[in-house]
């Protein structure tokens, strides 16, 4: 029998696809010349990196690295054969001048100091950054962080910051008593005033008896040792951990229904972000300390970071002002309707919700203000560009430019990139929480 | 049948200040005020006592004294014999010209990285997400140093373009010189010019012919938006366009064109004298690598607010959009980025106010802005501290809020009506 | 005194505004350390090596004033200025004494109430250029460019002297001696101009020194000393006479070699043991110990010492002593004498 069949009766065996669609072919295809415009851009975008390596490269690779003196940078590229301005790196000055633009003028035996203050940063942020990671007992080491960390980085006695942390145990001691006996209102003011009281006149008496008897004293270490990268984390630091409860209250007098409190707090806010960072420097450099009363004396760099701190607070209060907006109008209704005060309600319900949602926003002030550090060098702090100066005023390093520049830029982008990094993780995963 | 009684008539005690919610608010805020007041006074006092000790008087005298140091870039008449204050105006419109200037750049460079960032060409996207991320991670006074120093380093000296065996040579027909002084472009020039004319008691003088050329390009781009909407009307009314762009034109560039014949417009051109070019524009290379710098370091955050801005809008649109048969680009150009302006927007504000606030790194490459000349030099030259630095403040204040004010007016505008 | 100071300074006034109204002196004694005003780096004059110890002409005189009076010429903070923050950081107390290559003019003393203590470099300002423009004075840059280091009165002569001359130029400020340098170089200006020392200093670092011409003219005096707030004389005296030490030192051949053996017991020359402490009491008349110049010239040699070390013909900054020789060599040292 002889059927024609014009019906297939089996399957055919699946073709290979075309080999312009799979593999390195098809990937290139789809992703680099998918049409005229794009391989253009793509032709473009190859010959940019090209060139930039092309120049880059031979100039990076250069045997410097044991160099003394520019000079000698210059001896050895000149025996290699290659001669002329950009004819190599001179990497000596890094080799030679790393540690003080890490560290600045820091005492090297307590090196340590630094450097364990800046792990505990992490041990102490653990609670918030690695929430369901941490075992609770380790917000003990994010409350007396405050307090170790000056201590680990200025030295002096171990009484000077138990004595301050006092102060808040006494604040807290009179807030009871008086709440028991007038009410909460006078317990917060007296607890304030009591605490103000102790810092003011008592602690330094206190610390200073304590250590007459026990003296459990680190060397101290002036503030004007510090430098380098961390001189631009210290400050970045302790402005940005002041300027949180700057940073709330502010945020809460801007959203408040009391006009004076309201209007004071706009303007404080505005006006910090109306001039820029380097005026408010000057201030600190020129001016803090006629406002002072007559005598007072900070030194330049508790200069800086007071105004840093209040510089970023006003950004802080934004960022929180834009957590506060962000959370639904019934979780303040619920905390009105089960009869908590404005306080309680802050304290239990909103605040922690808020703060939860400002973390990446907090986390990229932070950076903002980290690399807004560098600013300090204009009004003759030596952090790593300001260290880059005085390196560069030095007769052996006279002349270096890129090496000191690509370094220092090297070291706040490895610190901002994870940062950042960081922030969008978190970012996400909050996101998912949220929603 | 219930009586409504009248609540019992309180007398005011003074532990209600306290107590009652009614007038604790006043409570508070009387003693923030007087709390506020009292610190105000607190630093006046200590000012004036510090002040007195160091025996110097606040006042603004100085400013009308001649400041005595010279200025390169002026946009005004300045010699070094004018006063402070004038050092002090010269600076603010080299802050005015760089925050323009670069906020334009950094807009357009922004917008097209961020639209490049979300590119399907693999190796495009991924330069432009280091290009972000390395711009964004390293602070701004170093892109200032670094680009100055790259223009420096590579850029040839005038010297380079003299002498038979020149090294380097002007672009574009001679008229264009670019050295690592400075950028020299043509200028343009009236040789039946109108002069100028002095305003405000002869202060400053300004160009008549720069003001003519702006009044008539002003009332070209008029009559040609009139065309078009006569063009519009037609179309309306017949269904058929009626072919228009020549006329449109023609309005802007015809009464130009006769204009600048009648100034006797021509091009200066750049020519190397002596040391330095002369002639011809000069854009000098601390306002270049300013403005680089800045652009490039502020467009990189503005790409992460229109990358964020076109994620931000519904996938929907870009679908409804090509089922209408719209072209890829026009989808972006027509319907995604109109939308995207809405999230753009505010934050591209702040990044403005940024880009205005980070010009005072100026001092850096020394750009002489408000920061060079009045909190710089006559700083320096008379030691009013408290004077120039309260003064520079209340300036940028004084342009933040302006920026902030005309910003947020063209948000409001744009915003989307809900009824 | 040991209290932590980061939680000290926030402990405010009422303990801050005691020591004030002490003399200098006093508070430098009771502190431990003298604070000396220095510039942000500039060769041969002032710069931190790599261990952070500061080093050179102007940190020489601090670690002399230290030593005079501490007794130990390491008891000094160094804090770094610039051309802005100099005076308000002497003015406001941070610092005791300014050694930051200084003009000494009417304006500072008078004006801003700062008491110059005396010169420790007689200079003036100068200009370089490269040699191959082949320009021989100053009066043929018409049009030229000009980098100039702000903050200083370098800007203010500048513009005097073109304007004089009637000549137009175009000004590059730079904040920096490091930047203005590299911009000269790059040929991104025609002439470098500040004080003729600065521009030795930075010339002898160039890879070619010989390409480079310092201008014969010279178009101000600068008179460069440390200075001191007005008012406090006690504190005045001491720098003044510790500078005067370290002249006269020079002059009557004590040097930091010979002086342990010369203040042993009083010698033949009356001056010298007055200076050395081995005759009369001018240490006590100073408030100070008796072996005070001893100490100073010890920290780091005499004026000539201190020169030769720093910035002399043997280093790489090359300056001849020109002007700032003894009075007895033709230059403008000659100090009051010691008795």
């Amino acid at each position: 029998m002889n059927e024609v069949s014009f019906v297939r009766t089996e399957m055919l065996e699946q073709e290979a696809p075309p080999a312009s669609t799979v593999g390195v072919i098809g990937w290139l295809r789809a992703n680099l010349f998918s049409n005229a415009l794009n391989s253009v851009l793509t032709i473009i975008a190859l010959f940019s990196v090209f060139s930039l390596l092309y120049g880059f490269l031979p100039w990076a690779y250069s045997p410097t690295w044991a160099a003394a003196s520019l000079s000698e940078c210059r001896d050895i590229l000149h025996s290699l054969g290659r001669e002329g301005h950009f004819s190599g790196a001179c990497w000596g000055v890094v080799r030679d001048r790393w540690v003080q633009l890490l560290f600045g003028f820091y005492p090297s035996e307590h090196y340590w100091r630094p450097v364990l203050a800046f792990f505990l940063t992490f041990a102490a942020l653990a609670p918030v950054l690695f929430a369901e990671k941490t075992p609770a007992k380790m917000i003990w080491v994010s409350v007396l962080y405050p307090f170790v960390m000056p201590w680990l980085l200025w030295g002096g006695t171990v009484w000077t910051p138990v004595v301050a942390l006092l102060g808040f145990v006494v604040g807290i001691y009179v807030y009871r008593t008086v709440t028991a006996a007038m009410g909460s209102l006078f317990g917060l003011i007296a607890a304030v005033v009591a605490a103000a009281i102790w810092w003011l006149f008592i602690a330094s008496s206190v610390s200073s008896g304590l250590a007459g008897i026990l003296e459990l004293a680190m060397e101290p270490v002036s503030s004007r040792q510090f430098g380098g990268l961390m001189l631009s984390l210290t400050i970045g630091i302790v402005a940005i951990g002041f300027s949180l409860p700057l940073g709330i209250v502010l945020a809460l007098g801007r959203q408040s229904d009391l006009l004076i409190v309201k209007a004071l707090c706009v303007g404080f806010i505005e006006f910090i972000r109306g001039v820029p960072l380097i005026t408010l420097l000057f201030v600190a450099s020129t001016l803090l300390n006629i406002f002072m009363p007559p005598g007072t004396n900070f030194d330049i760099i508790m200069r800086v970071i007071i105004m840093a701190t209040l510089f970023s607070s006003a950004y802080m209060a934004e960022v929180i002002r834009g957590g506060l907006a962000a959370l639904p109008k019934g979780q303040y209704e619920g905390g009105d309707s089960l009869g908590l005060n404005y306080w309680q309600a802050q304290r239990l319900i909103i605040m922690p919700q808020a703060l939860k949602i400002s973390i990446p926003g907090i986390v990229s002030n932070f950076i903002g203000l980290f690399k807004d550090t560098t600013l300090v060098s204009v009004i003759g702090l030596l952090d790593p560009l300001g260290l880059s100066t005085a390196i560069r005023a030095n007769a052996e390093w006279n002349g270096v430019v890129w090496e000191l520049y690509g370094f220092i830029a090297l070291l706040f982008f490895v610190f901002c990139f994870s940062m950042a990094r960081y922030s969008m993780y978190l970012e996400r995963k909050l996101q998912t929480g949220h929603k | 049948m219930t009586t409504l009684t009248e609540p019992p008539k309180e007398t005011f005690r003074l532990s209600m200040l306290i107590y009652d919610t009614r007038y604790r608010s006043l409570t508070i805020q009387v003693v923030a005020l007087i709390g506020f007041l009292v610190l105000i006074g607190w630093l006046i006092n200590n000012t004036m006592t510090n002040l007195e000790t160091l025996g110097k008087e606040p006042n603004f005298r100085f400013l009308w004294e001649p400041a005595g140091y010279d200025i390169n870039q002026r946009l005004l008449d300045y010699t070094s014999q004018s006063p402070h204050i004038r050092a002090a105006v010269i600076g603010v419109l080299n802050t005015l010209v760089i925050a323009v200037m670069g906020c334009i750049t950094a807009t357009i460079i922004g917008v097209i990285v961020g639209v490049l960032r979300l590119s399907k060409n693999w190796i495009v996207s991924r330069l432009m997400a280091v290009y972000v991320e390395t711009f964004r991670n390293v602070p701004v006074l170093l892109w200032i140093v670094f680009t100055m120093a790259i223009l420096i380093e590579t850029l040839p000296a005038p010297r380079a373009f003299r002498g038979d065996n020149a090294t380097a040579s002007m672009l574009l027909d001679n008229s264009v010189a670019i050295t690592n002084r400075g950028v020299y472009i043509p200028e343009p020039l009236f040789s039946r010019g109108l002069g100028d004319i002095p305003v405000f008691w002869g202060t400053f003088e300004i160009s008549l012919d720069l003001m003519a050329v702006i009044a008539v390009l002003i009332a070209g781009f008029y009559a040609s938006k009139r065309i078009r909407m006569r063009a519009d009307s037609i179309q309306e009314a017949t269904g058929e366009r009626p072919t228009v762009w020549y006329q449109r034109i023609a309005a802007v560039v015809v009464p130009l064109g006769v204009l600048l014949y009648a100034l006797g417009f021509y091009l200066g051109y750049p020519e190397l004298k002596g040391f330095n070019f002369t002639g011809g524009t000069y854009l000098r290379n601390s306002l270049i690598a300013l403005w680089l710098a800045l652009s490039l370091y502020t467009a990189a955050f503005i790409a992460e607010i229109v990358r964020a801005g076109i994620l931000a809008v519904s996938h929907g649109q870009t679908e409804a959009a090509a089922a209408l048969g719209i072209r890829p680009n026009r989808i972006m150009r027509l319907v995604v980025l109109p939308q995207a302006m809405r999230v753009i927007i505010p934050p591209l504000i702040s990044n403005y106010l940024n880009l205005t606030k980070n010009s005072s790194l100026a001092i850096a490459v020394g750009y002489m802005d408000i920061t060079g000349t009045l909190m710089g030099i006559t700083l320096n030259q008379t030691g009013r501290e408290l004077e120039t630095v309260l003064l520079g403040m209340l300036i940028y204040l004084t342009i933040s809020l302006s920026i902030s004010t005309v910003m947020n007016w063209y948000n409001n505008r744009l915003k989307l009506v809900e009824r | 005194m040991k209290k932590s100071v980061f939680l000290g300074a926030l402990t405010v006034a009422g303990i801050a505004a005691g020591g004030a109204s002490a003399g200098t002196l006093d508070d430098v004694v009771a502190r431990g350390t003298l604070n000396c005003g220095v510039t942000t780096g500039l060769v041969g004059f002032a710069a931190p090596d790599a261990n952070g110890v500061w080093d050179g002409f102007d940190v020489g005189i601090c670690r002399a004033v230290a030593a005079a009076v501490l007794g130990d010429s390491q008891a000094v903070e160094f804090i770094p200025t610039t051309g802005k923050t100099r005076f308000t950081a002497l003015a406001s107390g941070e610092i005791d004494m300014l050694a930051r290559n200084t003009t000494w003019t009417f304006s500072r003393d008078v004006d801003l109430k700062f008491e110059f203590v005396g010169v420790n470099y007689y200079d003036g300002q100068g200009f370089m250029v490269p040699a191959e423009l082949g320009v021989t004075s100053a009066k043929d840059l018409d049009g030229a460019t000009v980098c100039i280091q702000t903050g200083t009165t370098t800007e203010l002569n500048l513009a005097d002297f073109f304007r004089a001359n009637g000549i137009s130029y175009e000004p590059v400020p730079i904040e920096t001696n490091a930047e203005a340098q590299q911009q000269y170089l790059a040929g991104a200006c025609d002439v470098y101009t500040t004080d003729a020392s600065g521009l030795a200093a930075t010339r002898a670092t160039f890879e070619d020194p010989g390409a480079h011409v310092v201008l014969p003219e010279i178009i101000s005096k600068e008179p460069l000393g440390p200075l001191v707030r007005h008012g406090d004389n006690e504190w005045g005296d001491v720098v003044r006479w510790t500078l005067n030490a370290l002249i006269s030192a020079e002059e009557l051949g004590v040097t930091s070699a010979n002086i342990g053996e010369m203040s042993m017991e009083a010698g033949n020359n009356p001056e010298i043991n007055r200076l050395l402490g081995t005759e009369g009491n001018l240490g006590e008349m100073l408030g100070l110990s008796a072996d005070w110049a001893k100490n100073a010239i010890a920290a780091g040699g005499n004026y000539g010492e201190l020169f030769e070390g720093n910035i002399g013909e043997n280093t790489p900054v090359g300056l001849s002593r020109g002007l700032n020789a003894q009075w007895t060599d033709g230059g403008l040292l000659y100090t009051p004498p010691f008795r």
